[in-house]
């Protein structure tokens, strides 16, 4: 207390000397709200379903405000029109068994490049060989566009599916390997510890602490690769769309772009994205939501 | 202080080097250490940052192999983790995030095949209840405090009945009103269960407290300094008239003292 006082004369800013205090508190019940539900709009506002789909909505109101301006529907048709077109292509069962063709091919290609993946990464994760192998190949191929490589795929494999299977492979297996192999190598170390000190080694290991340690990480590649693998499968069906007699949703755009009925060729892209907006707002939204939310792994 | 002791310890350390390779380094981490843990000890490793008492533990664990010395668990030589030596560490995320408390706890039993099924899950809820997390037994881990995640790290390690636990700085992440009732907590369960644990911790008043024997370490590379006794009151010496934690601290400071008091003073 001296020193303090003594030094007051060379420091002339010093905080003022105030009045102790002590107070009683309100009880939580005489103050009223403390915690309440939130009002309807608000709860609607928190939707975020309900806010993108205003957004969707807004546009689809720009486009159908612009293509009536612009009324050239060689260039730009209208939404309504599109809509027609689509709830026709319906109707017909066209889209419907193109969009099933498209499917059944992702589906084969897209399980092909998993299980590549995983044989990647096991491999990485098992040596230092593998891991310079898997490396090595994903910085060189991850970068090159699938579609670049169908030329090729085409004199090798033909006019037909294996081709565009072993594009979509291509496309699947890198980003696949890259995000689950960085998502291993991410795991804590105390988590492995843990393993091992409840006797888990090797393949047990890799089953009950790294790949749910990883799983984010594995999910973003699933992701990324679904949607690698989708716009790679429409350009190449676009490139040759009609192997064995079943076309797919990009022949269904070229074919109706070569006939002139841009309206289908606009109900053919909107297929396309509606089909990629449910993959990943039902079945991704879906897992995330009983795995990595759950888990208070990702937010 | 008259009673015999036990007939053979249950944990022997002797002349043990730790070697670890950092990527331009060779280090020491400690230098032939040699020490005795009995049946029902607290056994406190504790040291500034850097005598190598971490490593130490994780020997202990078989996480790494000695380059000179032994280890002996209940007379066999100590290779590899295994659930005999089970570890509390200090990072929350020891638990698995993808499985509840509950969850947790029946993981180790299952994944050691100690128990399975219903005998595991009976087991896991008991020592949980000892921890005083039964009402979370089916929460995840991220819905709970710091404290709570320590609770449940402790209750999966106990529920090993391992031969010894080992605890690497448990409640260092801790804020300080929650270490000191962990501290006390984790006294209650020794009261109960009678465990032996090997606690590491850099925290003076900690070793007092906890634990009933101590073993000082010196750092670069870690060397014993002396085993000294607490009864967790922080008594004082008769013989120096000094508290324990006043002793320890001249013990393990002493060095950095003396180099002050040839620092000039402005």
């Amino acid at each position: 207390m001296a020193d303090l006082s003594m030094s007051a004369g060379r420091f002339q800013h010093l905080p003022p000397v105030r009045h102790e205090y002590l107070r009683d508190v309100v009880a939580g019940k005489d103050i009223g709200v403390i915690e309440t539900p939130l009002t309807f709009p608000q709860r609607l506002a928190s939707q975020s379903w309900l806010r993108k789909a205003m957004v969707l909505l807004l546009i689809a109101i720009a486009w159908e405000l612009y293509a009536r301006y612009l009324n050239n529907p060689l260039l730009v048709p209208t939404f309504t029109a599109t809509l027609e077109a689509f709830a026709a292509g319906i109707q017909s069962g066209d889209i419907p068994l193109k969009a099933l063709n498209s499917m059944q091919l992702l589906l084969k290609g897209y399980a092909l490049g998993l299980a590549l993946a995983m044989a990647f990464t096991a491999l990485a994760m098992m040596s230092r060989v593998g891991n310079d192998l898997l490396e090595t190949l994903t910085s060189a191929f991850n970068p090159l566009p699938a579609i670049a490589l169908l030329p090729l795929a085409l004199v090798w494999f033909g006019l037909g599916e294996v081709s565009i299977i072993f594009v979509l492979v291509h496309s699947v297996l890198w980003a696949v390997a890259l995000n689950t192999h960085s998502g291993f190598r991410s795991v804590s170390p105390t988590l492995r510890m843990v393993g091992r000190n409840y006797g888990l080694k090797g393949p047990r290991l890799v089953a009950k602490i790294l790949i749910p340690a990883a799983f984010p990480s594995i999910l973003t590649g699933l992701k990324i690769g679904w949607a690698f693998a989708w716009r790679t499968l429409i350009a190449a069906e676009l490139v040759f769309g009609v192997s064995s007699g079943k076309g797919g949703l990009g022949w269904y755009i070229f074919e109706n772009k070569n006939m002139l009925d841009i309206p289908a060729v606009f109900a053919g892209l909107f297929t396309v994205i509606l089909i990629g907006l449910a993959v990943e707002n039902v079945i991704f939204r879906n897992i995330e939501a009983v795995t990595v939310r759950r888990w208070g792994m990702q937010s | 202080m008259n009673e015999p002791p036990p007939t053979s310890p249950l944990l022997q350390v002797q002349g043990l080097t730790l070697q670890y390779k950092t990527e331009k380094h060779l280090v020491t981490a400690t230098y032939r250490v040699s020490f005795d843990v009995y049946a029902a000890d607290r056994f406190v490793l504790l040291g500034p940052s850097g005598c190598g008492k971490s490593t130490l533990l994780k020997a202990v664990g078989g996480y790494m192999a000695p380059t000179e010395g032994s280890m002996l668990l209940k007379g066999r030589p100590v290779r590899g983790p295994g659930a005999d030596r089970v570890f509390v560490f200090q990072e929350f995320d020891q638990l698995l995030p993808w499985k509840t408390v509950k969850q947790n706890v029946v993981f180790a039993l299952e994944s050691s095949h100690k128990l399975r099924g219903r005998a595991a899950e009976a087991q896991a809820l008991r020592y949980i209840d000892k921890v005083n997390l039964a009402k979370f037994a089916d929460s995840y881990p991220h819905t709970l405090s710091g404290g709570m995640k320590q609770r449940v790290a402790i209750a999966r390690a106990l529920a090993m009945e391992p031969d010894v636990l080992l605890m690497d700085e448990p409640f260092a992440a801790l804020d300080a009103l929650t270490r000191r009732r962990m501290q006390d907590e984790l006294l209650e369960l020794w009261a109960e269960v009678r465990f032996t644990v090997l606690f590491v911790t850099h925290s003076i008043p900690e070793a007092v407290l906890v634990g009933n024997r101590i073993l000082l370490l010196s750092p670069h590379p870690g060397q014993v300094k002396g085993e000294l006794n607490s009864d967790g009151s922080d008594r004082t010496d008769p013989a120096s008239g000094c508290k324990l934690s006043e002793r320890i601290h001249d013990m393990l400071f002493a060095d950095r003292i003396e180099e002050q008091e040839v620092l000039p003073h402005g």
